[in-house]
């Protein structure tokens, strides 16, 4: 996307598209990334609930993952889960 | 045209915004501005200004609620001074950044500490770099004007920037004038409805105020840039038009018997009427003295500065405020600047007076054109001096 120019900038800077900021993807901030041991998840949703981006996801078997799109690898998740299932994994 | 009456200059003013047909305003009481928010609200009370007026807990609170108020398309105004102003902070590079054409009353009074309510500058010129519209009011009649004019400068489409109105307190805001009051019929027709450039509206939703990173932050300054100098051809438009409409003559800035001068002084504010009756006096003794009035502080009138001054020998620059450890006055180092620029440079003097509400009468003005002048090899040109203090 070809960033605008300051001509080309709205008036006060208003952002006519409601929802736009999903388009800006803060998954590239990330320096980990979470990974879930489904073999000690219990399912409590906890990570899901913590979630400051609101990025971790329920698939239908009942286990959670993060949307790496947007998952920033703040580690909240990680933290905050008490079965110990989530490790915060280095970006190679 | 209107009648000439007897007002108290923030009554007179609180009428002035009642007659612009403001859609809401929020205040926060602080001496001298108190009676302007107070005299709104008995209008809004007695049903004759069919406003919202929002009652708040700080400043801080004010300025909020009129940024919010002007972002929904209401014609939003409020009032402050010195501490009150410095409580805004915070808010107002937003209300500019957001290209809100949000009205505001400055009363100027010092800053503490000490503690003081009396006049001076030291409350707005902290606020210079916020990107508002700053005009300077000389007398009632000016306040009155320059509040009904602001809305006008401040939503044309091309500026929509807020504006800030600066009325000495005291001075100015507690002063019973002859005001000329214009008619309902002469204010609609001067100031058009408010056609905001968005507003928060549930049917088309959009984002006010948004995050800006890195990559986008530089042009969003460069634009708020931008339209405060351009703004400075519709200020003089809308000058233009009252001048026709009302005979009452604006421009950025006025000159007083500076013609033929050889010595010029430069004010902003109230004092510029006393400083008037020094100029007489000095013209009576024959020597070649002149006054410069600095109405239009932001966006700067570079070119109109330059003009105004290109004959004088010798500058004295008057100011309210100190920058302190730094140049002197600001307005003085904003002059140094704008005519560092330009081919001609007279000897510079700075004269830092009127501190906390002091009183500066005729002699004193008389005094500084008198010291300057005893300056005979300019040897004392460029300094600054707090005119008057006990040593």
């Amino acid at each position: 996307m070809a960033l605008k120019t300051w001509k080309e900038l709205p008036i006060g800077c208003v952002v006519s598209e409601p929802g736009s900021a999903s388009e800006y993807h803060t998954g590239s901030w990330r320096s980990q990334r979470p990974v879930w041991n489904d073999a000690k998840c219990i399912k409590c949703g906890i990570c899901y609930v913590f979630c400051p981006e609101g990025c971790v996801q329920q698939a239908e078997n009942g286990f959670f993952k993060a949307n790496l799109d947007y998952c920033k690898g703040c580690g909240i998740c990680a933290h905050e889960c008490w079965p110990r299932a989530i490790s915060m994994v280095e970006e190679g | 045209m209107g009648k000439r009456v007897g007002l108290e200059v923030t009554v007179a003013v609180a009428e002035a915004v009642a007659l612009c047909r403001i859609d809401m305003a929020g205040g926060y009481p602080i001496t001298p501005q108190s009676h302007i928010a107070e005299h709104l609200s008995n209008l809004v009370a007695d049903g004759v200004l069919d406003a919202e007026f929002v009652t708040v807990e700080s400043e801080h609170s004010a300025m909020s609620a009129v940024i919010g108020a002007s972002a929904t398309g209401a014609r939003s105004y409020t009032a402050t001074a010195s501490q009150g102003l410095l409580l805004m902070n915070e808010l107002l590079p937003i209300a500019s950044a957001m290209r809100l054409p949000i009205c505001m009353a400055i009363a100027n009074r010092a800053v503490s500490g000490p503690l003081n309510i009396l006049n001076d500058h030291s409350d707005i010129m902290p606020q210079r770099d916020t990107g508002w519209i700053t005009l300077f009011a000389e007398n009632g009649q000016e306040a009155v004007d320059l509040s009904i004019q602001a809305f006008k400068i401040a939503e044309h489409k091309d500026v929509m920037l807020p504006v800030c109105v600066n009325i000495d307190g005291f001075q100015l805001t507690h002063m019973v004038e002859p005001v000329e009051m214009p008619t309902q019929e002469e204010v609609d027709k001067f100031l058009p409805p408010f056609a905001p450039h968005a507003t928060l509206h549930p049917a088309k939703p959009v984002t006010m105020g948004a995050f800006a990173m890195s990559d986008y932050f530089a042009e969003i300054m460069k634009a708020k840039d931008e339209a405060i100098k351009n703004s400075k051809k519709v200020i003089l438009e809308v000058w233009d038009e009252w001048g026709k409409m009302f005979g009452r003559n604006y421009k950025a800035v006025e000159s007083y018997r500076a013609q033929d001068a050889e010595i010029l002084m430069l004010t902003m504010g109230s004092m510029g009427e006393t400083a008037q009756v020094a100029i007489d006096e000095l013209r009576d003794k024959g020597i070649k003295a002149g006054l410069v009035k600095l109405r239009l502080w932001r966006p700067f009138p570079f070119e109109e500065i330059r003009a105004a001054l290109k004959n004088a020998k010798k500058l004295i620059v008057t100011d309210r405020a100190c920058s302190f450890g730094g140049p002197g006055g600001p307005v003085f180092s904003e002059i140094k600047s704008a005519l560092y620029a330009g081919d001609h440079h007279p000897a510079i003097y700075n004269f830092i007076y009127g501190l906390g509400g002091r009183d500066v009468p005729v002699q004193d003005f008389t005094g500084m054109f008198e010291k300057v002048i005893a300056d005979t090899d300019n040897k004392a040109k460029d300094t600054y001096e707090f005119w008057g203090v006990r040593e």
